[in-house]
């Protein structure tokens, strides 16, 4: 192997084992490579499949892991038209509201877990979730014949948790907030062997967040971007994608170049947002009240982390309210032909704060990360749209229906802009 | 007044294994004093060296952060259950640490 767990405070190594914390320090393991074994060109990866195991070299697989699951290389689309809306030029769109197999990047990371539980001869599999994660743990669990636990909290978007419960998953919902079902996940790990993917799993399943990273640069032609507008429920991706950007500067697949981090929140969950702002480099946790509820971490165990990927890079953090959350979701559609879901509105939204603000630079190359997808919480929209009347299948109908619509919405006529 | 505090298995090896204890602490310092004494290795797990909580410790009172009580000014209740359960995070890039072998 050319990885093992090591303690982030102490640096105590830990072999390879269902572990997160250092039993000396109480402080998070990460997994640390042997750079100087990785061999990796970009020839070598261009010549491999469209999914995130191209990267293999740089995740912590097991010894001859060979993947059955086409995870990820999600699109990185060019936002024209988002940018002429907000006062951007060079904006991109990392798309993972359509990565499979259950369309948020949350597929990535438990690829990458279950994998491990399978080499560690787990048979069960678990996470605590706010809802992209059930699904993709779930799912990815039915195909690789796991046994599956999920937990959620109870108020959860109804299709997360048909979307969990479809592929066979035990699914317990929890009276309470994420925060809550996080802790009793802590409690439950400490007692049974099962693989919980964000707790003794986690500095596994946290590597495979760095293939959202690895694929920016490659679709912007081995480069690195100038800055990166990513969600933050835990915190863990935006640190994770500062850490692949870092590992290909070393491994010389792109020339070095000081990205900026900026993190986005929604206010009424905006723990890492508030320390960013206020010039904390602790997280005071809060009791999250957001339409947002991917991103309603309360006390984000990875905020601490992300607060010095941002101020270490010269980012910052931004958050947008509930409001501003849908208008997001809705610029985005209109703009693009994304639909994301109301974190990816927390993002657009934030994003779109950052050049009124002046901290983003129109000229600046700037990719904004979607991570899910608007399919999955639809019910954030529910009163923003009124159904039309039917009218008869008739060429007259229509065309009275033609004109009263023009009448009321004249704007319709006008040409469509480049 | 009695107070239980339940102790996470990563730091029972701490405390030649024992997982929950009762004890008559009025606050969360006399807490800390009160384990210090009872169990002297457990020390520098629970607090660094400014003597400040870790950071990675999380402490609960009767299922509530006690970060919304108050804090360490928080007076506890009879009765009240503390627990103490790890922060899970995923770590950071270091690359003075990630290196393992000494090379790059």
């Amino acid at each position: 192997m050319n990885y093992e767990l090591r303690c982030r405070e102490c640096g105590k190594s830990w072999g390879n084992q269902p572990r997160s914390i250092c039993d000396d320090c109480f402080s998070p393991l990460e997994v640390s490579y042997d750079y100087a074994a990785i061999k990796l060109t970009r020839d070598e990866i261009a010549r491999r499949p469209p999914n995130m195991w191209r990267y293999a070299e740089l995740l912590p697989l097991p010894a001859n892991y060979h993947p059955n699951l086409p995870v990820g290389f999600t699109p990185l689309l060019s936002a024209t038209h988002l940018a002429q809306k907000i006062g951007a030029r060079r904006l991109c769109i990392k798309n993972d509201a359509v990565c499979l197999p259950t369309l948020s990047f949350k597929d990535r990371v438990v690829a990458v877990a279950l994998a491990q539980a399978r080499n560690f001869g787990l048979d069960t599999v678990a996470c605590s979730s706010t809802g992209n994660l059930a699904n993709a743990v779930a799912a990815q669990a039915a195909r690789e014949g796991f046994k599956a636990w999920i937990f959620i909290p109870a108020d959860l978007e109804p299709a997360k948790v048909l979307g969990t419960q479809v592929f066979g998953a035990q699914l317990v919902r929890i009276a309470g907030s994420y925060d809550q079902v996080n802790r009793l996940c802590s409690q439950i790990a400490d007692e049974r062997s099962w693989g919980f993917v964000n707790v003794n799993l986690r500095p596994y399943y946290a590597e495979g967040s760095k293939t959202v990273g690895y694929e920016i640069a490659e679709q912007l032609g081995w480069r690195l971007p100038d800055n990166i507008v990513c969600p933050m429920a835990g915190g863990s991706l935006i640190v994770k994608i500062k850490k692949a950007f870092d590992e290909l500067v070393r491994l010389g697949l792109v020339e070095e170049k000081k990205v900026r981090f900026f993190g986005a929140q929604a206010t009424g969950c905006s723990p890492i947002s508030t320390a960013v702002k206020s010039g904390n480099t602790e997280i005071y946790p809060q009791k999250p009240s957001t339409i947002a509820r991917s991103l309603a971490i309360g006390n984000p165990a990875d905020g601490h982390y992300a607060i010095k990927t941002m101020t270490g890079t010269g980012g910052w953090s931004e958050d947008v309210s509930d409001s501003e959350i849908v208008e997001s979701i809705q610029l985005l559609a209109e703009t693009e032909g994304v639909f994301t879901e109301t974190a990816g509105g927390v993002t657009v939204g934030v994003t779109r704060k950052l050049y009124e603000q002046g901290r983003i630079s129109p000229d600046d190359v700037t990719v904004a990360c979607i991570t899910g997808n608007g399919l999955k919480t639809t019910d954030a929209l529910a009163s923003a749209y009124e159904t039309p009347e039917p009218i008869a299948a008739k060429i007259g109908e229509f065309e009275n229906y033609l004109q009263k619509t023009i009448s009321l919405h004249p704007e319709i006529q006008e040409p469509v802009e480049a | 007044m009695t107070i239980t505090v339940d102790i996470p298995t990563a730091l029972r090896r701490h405390t030649a294994g024992t997982g929950r204890i009762t004890c008559a602490a009025a606050n969360l310092g006399e807490l800390f004093s009160t384990l210090d004494q009872k169990f002297p290795d457990l020390k520098p797990h629970l607090r660094d060296e400014k003597g400040e909580v870790r950071r990675f410790l999380n402490v609960y009172v009767n299922d509530e952060d006690i970060r919304f009580l108050g804090g360490p000014q928080y007076a506890f209740q009879d009765g009240d259950e503390i627990l103490l359960v790890p922060s899970i995070a995923g770590g950071a890039p270091d690359f003075e640490r990630q290196n393992l072998w000494g090379s790059s």
